[in-house]
């Protein structure tokens, strides 16, 4: 698959207009080619900063772009966790509304864009679809610290890139089971024979992630 | 502090957590744990990620209705929410308690259940219940077993039972297999969060007696 070539032509990318943050991402070069894996990589790097760029500038245009991207995803989530279509659509707009709002919250050296997106669509399906409250663990200090280093984001981003490769690899009825763990189509007991999924990797950096922000806690 | 939790929350519960389909009262239970133990949420924010895949690599996506945008961005017009007052983490209660309680531990409204044991009953739905338990320093709590499956978790003081000893943090999963009789420690009593999915069986007549009253 690194022999693929992506010659689509897309319009510059909102992030990567100029800007003075440290952790903008590195600028595509027009018509060079690059390998399928590396761009979706990519692409992951640049969601961050389009949330940035709606926490410090309010940006309408980067948010139009996360909305075309997740919103479809959002929507088609919900519906696989016994929405209707109405329902789901609704859903998928407040849950890009709160990504708007919460946007100051999100952490990139503990989870890709859509990873978050994936929780706050979660919350939503527990608290419209369930009828449930959602308890959420203690948040830590997050928002006047400085900002994380960009090291730290690429790593996890690669990561978790590594983890998306790992569960491509898995045996297809594993990986149907896990989905449907996740479009809550199996209760807790069920899942229990469900781990045993490669996390070690990842854990240990949003595990490094943590202790830094409960150190500055304290 | 969460250096020293010696019982943690299994793979699966971290797993249902994520996946978003326990009862509420169990919720509660891993997000009260995850604020007081860095090791099992960075574990349940790894399945986290889980998720982030399983939505990002769907087969087929829903297209949106055409003024979708535009009415998303009147929403966000409309003013964010107002958030909550942030709590501050160093109590006896963790923040998702707290929310629970609707204030710290001098805030608990406990009924008392014999031999000085008091519990208060926190309000969720579904088939599951969370309770706080109030066990005196030195006490034991009756020599009982379960029908499904009961976490305690250690929030002031600790307890010792047949399988181990349990300070802050720490989680004892029992299920139908475990008869126990947990013993407050001596030196202070001892404040615990139980959530079970089915009621306690008590090994001794008068206990039993009680439970329709207790709720438990």
């Amino acid at each position: 698959m690194f022999t693929e070539i992506d010659t689509a032509t897309l319009d510059e990318p909102v992030a990567s207009r100029p800007s003075q943050k440290p952790w903008r991402a590195k600028k595509r070069i027009k018509g060079k080619p690059v390998n399928r894996a590396q761009d979706k990589c990519d692409k992951r790097a640049e969601w961050v900063d389009h949330v940035r760029l709606i926490r410090d500038a309010q940006d309408q245009a980067a948010f139009a772009e996360l909305f075309q991207h997740f919103a479809p995803r959002i929507k088609a989530f919900l519906i696989k966790s016994g929405s209707d279509a109405a329902m789901a659509e609704e859903c998928a707009q407040e849950v890009m509304v709160t990504l708007w709002h919460k946007s100051h919250l999100f952490d990139p050296t503990r989870a890709t864009v859509a990873t978050w997106v994936f929780t706050i669509a979660r919350n939503k399906r527990i608290d419209v679809l369930r009828k449930q409250r959602r308890p959420e663990p203690e948040e830590l200090g997050w928002g006047p610290e400085a900002e994380p280093e960009q090291d730290d984001i690429l790593v996890l981003q690669q990561e978790t890139a590594q983890l998306r490769n790992a569960m491509t690899a898995l045996p297809e009825a594993q990986r149907q089971l896990i989905e449907k763990a996740y479009f809550g189509d199996l209760s807790h007991r069920e899942i229990a024979s469900q781990t045993g999924l490669p996390l070690g990797t990842i854990k240990s950096r949003i595990r490094l992630a943590l202790d830094r922000l409960r150190h500055a806690m304290n | 502090m969460s250096n020293k939790i010696k019982h943690h929350l299994t793979d699966d519960l971290l797993m249902a957590y994520a996946a978003g389909t326990l009862p509420e009262a169990f919720d509660l239970m891993v997000a009260t744990h995850l604020s007081m133990c860095n090791q099992c949420r960075a574990q349940a924010e790894s399945f986290d990620a889980v998720g982030g895949y399983v939505l990002e690599e769907q087969d087929e996506t829903v297209a949106m209705n055409d003024k979708a945008l535009a009415e998303t961005m009147a929403l966000i017009a409309n003013g964010a929410p107002i958030a909550k007052p942030r709590r501050l983490g160093c109590s006896v209660l963790p923040s998702p308690l707290q929310d629970y309680v609707g204030g710290d531990v001098n805030d608990i409204r406990w009924r008392p259940i014999g031999m000085g044991v008091k519990q208060a009953i926190l309000p969720t739905t579904g088939d599951a219940t969370a309770r706080l338990l109030f066990i005196p320093a030195g006490t034991a709590v009756p020599d009982h077993s379960h029908n499904g499956v009961e976490l305690t978790m250690v929030l002031q003081g600790a307890f010792s039972d047949e399988v181990d000893h349990f300070a802050r943090g720490d989680v004892e999963i029992a299920d139908e297999d475990l008869h126990h009789t947990p013993t407050a420690d001596i030196t202070g009593d001892c404040i615990c969060l139980a959530v079970t999915d089915a009621p306690l069986k008590f090994n001794k007549l008068m206990p039993r007696l009680f439970q329709p009253f207790l709720k438990i």
